[in-house]
């Protein structure tokens, strides 16, 4: 196991790399000056101008910028914002809260969507199933963001039971509504998959020597079919704490949550590029390592996984 | 000790089997046409409701955004600040927009973008990924090892981060470029299905005996190893135009997709942020029209997928 994990470390090396120079690659030298970006309309003199470009290295070759800015990842410091802020002070603030969103949206999808696909699965065929399956379709098919305003419009403005935007230190209780909106997608995909997996694993052999052997239905469905039916839907949940991480983009954006996707949300629109480079970059690492982590899973599940040369 | 054994032989019943006689065995019928896997497809897709209501839908948002003219005459583009946040009026079915705009125009003439949107960046990321997923697994060796790592590096940046990324520096923002650059962070997921597909494909016996018959390697995997390997890629292709359809509508709704000018539901949606409260009607029939074409994508989706999948036929 230990072995496989260090080759799965060393692989993910060469990937971090390459997906951090493409996104640098893609920020810094698509056309458009960053400088003339931060002045908007206003003409900078050329020695501010040159005094800028050497303060942000943008006067240096294009993979010079790029290693000066690694080694300085490396080092904890992730440049400064045109408005003078440290990029690591900024991420600092706003990664507890976009963690504690997503930590809402996993307990809430992980929850309601076993709890749904369950009994969407022993019952397969009845009324609850096919309403669980055409639910869970629509949810899938309608964009979060018409979700969020579909909530925000319903519980914020008509039921007035939620804060319709949240405010700068983001409260738990603030955030239960961006968080479902958040969870919507994954939830539907968690129903579909847990009650795929129950409706399985209900003819298989060991349940049915388990019903034969005179357990009681209790015991084979808590203990035998549900166990077992969680499996896919355990790494499901960690290939899904990436896609939050991406989703949060647009959800911070809606409610105005000052996470990491709110932030960036910002950024990208002001054209702030070393904001987004590395919020994107951190971003990027998150979703690698809950891939690396689906793998782990994957591995401790099934030995042919680990041996494999 | 032999003799120990022999006295405990037991007599075996064995069920009569009743054989098929050698001439029936020869007797192939020949004159029905041959099955394919497609023609079964074909078979068990048309018994389904789902994959009529889907193809209807679909057939439906095809003519509204090829022929935009025959659903309205009235211009989508025409703001009158008089009829601002009104309701439904003759000849306006759906009220107006905050601008002055007719609801319903904008709802018939922003299927076109989405449509194109969908379909250029799922055309480009089949040929892109089938292509790339079919050379490295076929061939195998040093192609295979760069292109998987190359994979691996678009298949680390999630597709909608990297839109957004490139979006916001991109100087010609239109949908074709929206299809590209949502292609060009697409392409792994379809490489890597038909290059696991094109490797368990080159196992079978059809390939060995299309090589001992002095058929070249190229020219096997082009006729025989292609056609075998591609039914995964077709059911992810049909389910990611609808993916590519809501990357779209978000990217404009985020102001990074689609120009402001451009009539497209996601910028719609966007715009009608603002009247929420006074006019949610607004924000509701763009919403609508995107979430039913989206879903149509995904139903055909599930049918082809139960039509290809044999295992998921029989778990139905």
């Amino acid at each position: 196991m230990l072995w496989y994990l260090g080759k799965r470390l060393l692989q993910l090396i060469p990937v971090f790399f390459g997906a951090t120079f493409l996104i640098y690659f893609m920020v810094f030298s698509l056309p458009g000056d960053p400088i003339a970006a931060l002045f908007g309309d206003r003409q900078p003199s050329p020695q501010v101008i040159e005094q800028l470009r050497q303060q942000y290295n943008l006067d240096k070759p294009f993979i010079v910028q790029y290693m000066l800015w690694i080694g300085g990842v490396f080092r904890g410091d992730l440049g400064v914002t045109y408005s003078g802020l440290p990029v690591s002070q900024q991420l600092a603030q706003a990664f507890p809260i976009t963690a504690r969103l997503a930590i809402l949206s996993l307990v809430f999808e992980a929850v309601a969507g076993i709890v749904v696909g369950v009994i969407a699965g022993l019952k397969k065929g009845k009324w609850f199933d096919a309403t669980a399956l055409v639910v869970s379709l629509l949810l899938i098919s309608v964009p979060t963001f018409v979700v969020g305003f579909i909530l925000q419009y319903v519980f914020g403005i008509q039921l007035d039971l939620f804060r319709v935007t949240v405010s700068g230190d983001a409260p738990w209780s603030e955030l239960v509504l961006p968080a479902i909106v958040l969870a919507t997608v994954s939830f539907a995909y968690i129903v579909r998959l847990t009650r795929a997996s129950v409706a399985e694993n209900m003819s298989a052999d060991f349940v049915r020597t388990a019903t034969a052997k005179g357990l009681p239905r209790r015991r084979v469905v808590g203990v035998h079919i549900f166990r077992n039916s969680l499996i896919p839907v355990v790494t499901y949940l960690g290939v899904d704490i990436g896609n939050l991480m991406v989703g949060a983009v647009v959800t911070e954006g809606i409610f105005n949550i000052n996470g990491v996707g709110g932030t960036v949300f910002r950024a990208v629109k002001l054209g702030e590029g070393p904001t987004v480079v590395s919020f994107v970059a951190v971003m990027v690492i998150i979703f690698m390592l809950a891939n690396l982590l689906v793998d782990l899973l994957y591995a401790v599940q099934d030995p042919r996984i680990r041996y494999a040369k | 000790m032999p003799s120990n054994a022999e006295s405990r032989s037991a007599t075996h019943y064995v069920a009569p089997i009743e054989e098929t006689p050698l001439q029936a065995v020869d007797q192939v019928n020949e004159d029905e046409k041959t099955r394919s896997t497609w023609t079964d497809a074909w078979d068990s897709m048309r018994r389904r409701r789902t994959f009529w209501i889907s193809s209807v839908l679909i057939l439906l948002v095809l003519v509204v955004a090829i022929f935009p003219g025959l659903f309205t005459h009235v211009d989508p583009r025409a703001a009158d600040l008089e009829f601002s946040n009104e309701g439904p009026t003759s000849g306006h079915p759906l009220g107006f927009t905050r601008q002055g705009n007719d609801v319903y125009a904008r709802v018939i003439w922003g299927a076109q973008n989405s449509i194109i949107v969908g379909l250029v960046a799922t055309v480009l990321v089949s040929l892109v990924g089938i292509v790339i997923g079919a050379l490295a697994g076929f061939y195998g060796g040093w192609l295979d090892t760069v292109v998987s790592r190359i994979a691996d590096i678009f298949f680390s940046i999630p597709t909608i981060l990297g839109a957004i990324v490139i979006m916001s520096v991109i100087p010609a923002r239109n949908a074709i470029t929206v299809a590209l650059v949502l292609s060009a962070f697409a392409w792994p997921q379809i490489a890597r299905i038909m290059r696991g597909a094109v490797l368990s494909a080159k196992q079978s016996d059809y390939v060995t005996a299309s090589a001992a018959l002095g058929v070249g390697r190229f020219t096997t995997l082009v006729r025989h190893v292609i056609p075998n390997a591609l039914a995964p890629v077709i059911v992810v292709a049909t389910v990611s135009l609808g993916t590519f359809i809501v990357a779209e509508a978000t990217l404009s709704f985020l102001g990074i997709g689609l120009p402001d000018s451009a009539l497209s539901w996601g910028l719609d949606i966007g715009r009608a942020q603002t009247s929420i409260r006074t006019n949610p009607a607004t924000i509701f029939w763009p919403s609508a029209a995107l979430s039913i074409t989206v879903l149509a994508f995904l139903l055909l989706g599930d049918v082809v997928r139960d039509a290809l999948d044999p295992k998921a036929r029989a778990r139905r």
